[in-house]
C-alpha cells in the first residue's frame, strides 16, 4: 500500500496532499480527533500546548483569506509559531524557483508547510523534495485537491447526518475547475456514501466524471430529489468570461440555489458552500442565510479540522 | 501475584473522600479511560451538586515527540465552573506522574481552580515528578516491565489486571 506519498513506511500520514486513495480509517482517525479540538476551541483559553515550539510556514502562492486565516488560527491554537509568506508578493516576482524558496524556509528549521498554489501537483512537488521530518498539507493546488475543506465539509456532514451510509449528497456548480469538488468526491465515496450526485451544466463538468462514481445530472430538479445534503461551489468570476457560460443572470435561474428548488430536496437537507460565496449566482441570500444553511458552523469546524490534520501529522 | 480486588479498594476510596467533602463546590474530574469509570461510580456514590468532569489528557502529553497523538482522542468536558472550585482528579492508577501533570496543566485552561486534590485506586509507585496522591485505595509496588491496567467487565463491574510490558509499548 505504500506508493502513496502521503503515508510513511508504518502506513501513517506523513503528508495531507489529496484525499483521493486515503484509507477510511485515517480520514475517520481525523474526524473523531477535530471532535475533540471543537472542545478546545469553545474554551475561555482556546489553546492547547501540544506544537509548541513548532514552526509552520503558510506558503501561499495564489490569494486566500478565509483558508490561510483558518490554518493560521489552528496553528495558534496549537501554539505552533506560524509564518504567512504572501509568496505572490515575494521571492517568487524575483525569479526564484519553487524549490528553491522551500530549501530556504526549510533552512529556517521548518517542521510544515502549508501549501496554496495555482498549479496541480505543487504540494506533491513539495513532500516529494523535503527532509522526512518535515511535514505538507495541501491547501489547495490548482484544480487538483483541497483535502482540508473536503475533511471539514465530512466533519460538517457527520455532524448533522450522524453517518454517511444512508445519504444522497449532490454537489452543484462548476465541477470542472473545482479542486474542492473532486476531494469532496473521493472522500464521500471512501467513507461510504451510497449515492453522490454532481449536477451542472455540461460545459462545467469534466470529460468521463461518472468514473469518480458519480451520478450525472444537468437538471436542478431532478438532481435534488431526496437529495439529504446540498455542496455548492463558487462559480469563480474569470470562467465567466469564456464561452462555458452565457451569463452570470443566466447561471443563476437555471442553477442558483433558490428556496423553490431547496424545496427539491429532504426537507431536513443541509446546505453547505466552501466560500467566498457569489450571492445571485450559485446561491440566493435567502437560501445562504436560512435555516438549513451550515455555512458558517463549516467554518467553525474548519478550524478544528486543521488542528486535528496538523497534529496528526507532527506527531507521526 | 495477588491483585487487590477493585471493586474493594473503590469503596474503600469512596469512604475517604466523602469524609472530607466540606464544600458543595466539590468536584470530580476523572482522567480517560480508568478513571472516568471510577469517578462515574464515586459521583454516583458521593452524590455530589456539580456535574461529573472528564478529561483526555492527549494535547497535553510530554511524549508528544515520542509517540505522537494517541490515536483514540475522547474529547474533554468540563461541564463547570473551573474558577474557584475544588477539584477531586480520578485516575486508575498512579504511576509516573506525568498524566497527573498533564491533567492539571490541562484544568488550568478552563480556570483557575481554588484547590486539586488527587484520588487513585492503585499507587505503584515509580515517580518521575514530585506528584503524591490525597486518597489512595492501595499501594504496591510492581517492576516496571509490568503493566497494571483497570479494565470493566459486563455490568460495569471493575477488576485489575496485570500484563507485561510490550518492548514498543508503554
Amino acid at each position: 500500500m505504500n506508493n502513496n506519498p502521503q503515508l510513511n513506511k508504518n502506513g501513517e500520514l506523513q503528508h495531507l496532499l489529496t484525499t483521493e486513495g486515503l484509507p477510511a480509517s485515517i480520514l475517520l482517525n481525523i474526524l473523531d480527533t477535530a471532535e475533540s479540538f471543537v472542545g478546545v476551541t469553545e474554551r475561555d483559553i482556546k489553546k492547547v500546548p501540544l506544537l509548541r515550539g513548532k514552526s509552520i510556514f503558510n506558503l501561499f502562492f495564489e490569494p486566500s483569506t478565509r483558508t490561510r486565516t483558518t490554518f493560521e488560527i489552528a496553528a495558534k491554537r496549537l501554539s505552533a509559531d506560524v509564518v504567512n509568506l504572501n509568496i505572490a508578493a515575494s521571492s517568487q516576482s524575483k525569479g526564484e524557483t519553487l524549490l528553491d524558496t522551500v530549501n530556504n524556509l526549510s533552512a529556517m528549521h521548518a517542521d510544515m508547510f502549508v501549501v496554496r498554489h495555482a498549479q496541480s501537483g505543487a504540494s506533491h512537488l513539495i513532500a516529494q523534495h523535503v527532509r522526512p521530518e518535515i511535514h505538507v498539507i495541501n491547501a489547495g493546488d490548482g484544480r487538483h485537491a483541497h483535502p482540508t475543506q473536503a475533511l471539514l465539509d465530512m466533519f460538517t456532514i457527520r455532524h448533522y447526518k450522524r453517518d454517511f451510509r444512508n445519504l444522497r449528497v449532490a454537489i452543484v456548480g462548476d465541477i470542472l475547475h473545482s479542486r474542492v469538488a473532486r476531494s469532496q468526491i473521493h472522500a464521500l465515496t471512501t467513507l461510504g456514501v451510497p449515492e453522490v450526485r454532481v449536477i451542472a451544466p455540461k460545459t462545467l463538468l469534466p470529460a468521463k466524471v461518472e468514473r469518480l462514481g458519480v451520478q450525472v445530472y444537468h437538471d436542478m430538479a431532478a438532481g435534488l430529489k431526496d437529495v439529504d445534503v446540498l455542496l455548492m461551489l463558487r462559480l469563480q468570476n474569470e470562467r465567466m468570461q469564456g464561452a462555458r457560460l452565457p451569463s452570470a443572470e443566466e447561471y443563476f435561474k437555471y442553477y442558483g440555489l433558490t428556496q423553490e428548488k431547496l424545496a427539491l430536496a429532504r426537507h431536513d437537507a443541509i446546505v453547505m458552500h466552501p466560500g467566498p460565496m457569489n450571492r445571485g449566482i450559485e446561491i440566493d441570500s435567502a437560501v445562504a442565510d436560512g435555516k438549513q444553511s451550515v455555512i458558517l458552523p463549516q467554518v467553525t469546524f474548519g478550524i478544528a479540522v486543521r488542528m486535528a490534520v496538523m497534529s496528526i501529522l507532527a506527531g507521526n | 501475584m495477588q491483585l487487590p480486588d477493585a471493586e474493594q479498594l473503590l469503596a474503600d476510596l469512596s469512604g475517604k473522600i466523602r469524609s472530607d467533602i466540606t464544600t458543595a463546590n466539590t468536584a470530580l474530574v476523572g482522567i480517560y479511560t480508568g478513571g472516568v469509570w471510577l469517578a462515574q461510580r464515586l459521583h454516583r456514590d458521593l452524590g455530589l451538586a456539580l456535574p461529573l468532569g472528564t478529561l483526555d489528557v492527549s494535547f497535553y502529553r510530554d511524549d508528544f515527540d515520542q509517540i505522537g497523538l494517541h490515536p483514540q482522542v475522547k474529547p474533554s468536558d468540563i461541564p463547570f465552573e473551573v474558577e474557584g472550585s475544588h477539584i477531586i482528579l480520578v485516575d486508575d492508577v498512579l504511576y509516573t506522574g506525568r498524566t497527573i501533570r498533564a491533567a492539571i496543566n490541562e484544568l488550568f485552561d478552563y480556570g483557575r481552580p481554588a484547590s486539586i486534590r488527587l484520588a487513585a485506586l492503585i499507587d505503584r509507585g515509580g515517580r518521575e515528578l514530585p506528584v503524591a496522591a490525597d486518597y489512595v485505595g492501595a499501594t504496591i509496588s510492581l517492576p516496571g516491565d509490568k503493566m497494571l491496567a483497570l479494565e470493566q467487565g459486563n455490568g460495569g463491574k471493575l477488576n485489575l489486571s496485570l500484563y507485561d510490558k510490550t518492548p514498543s509499548g508503554q
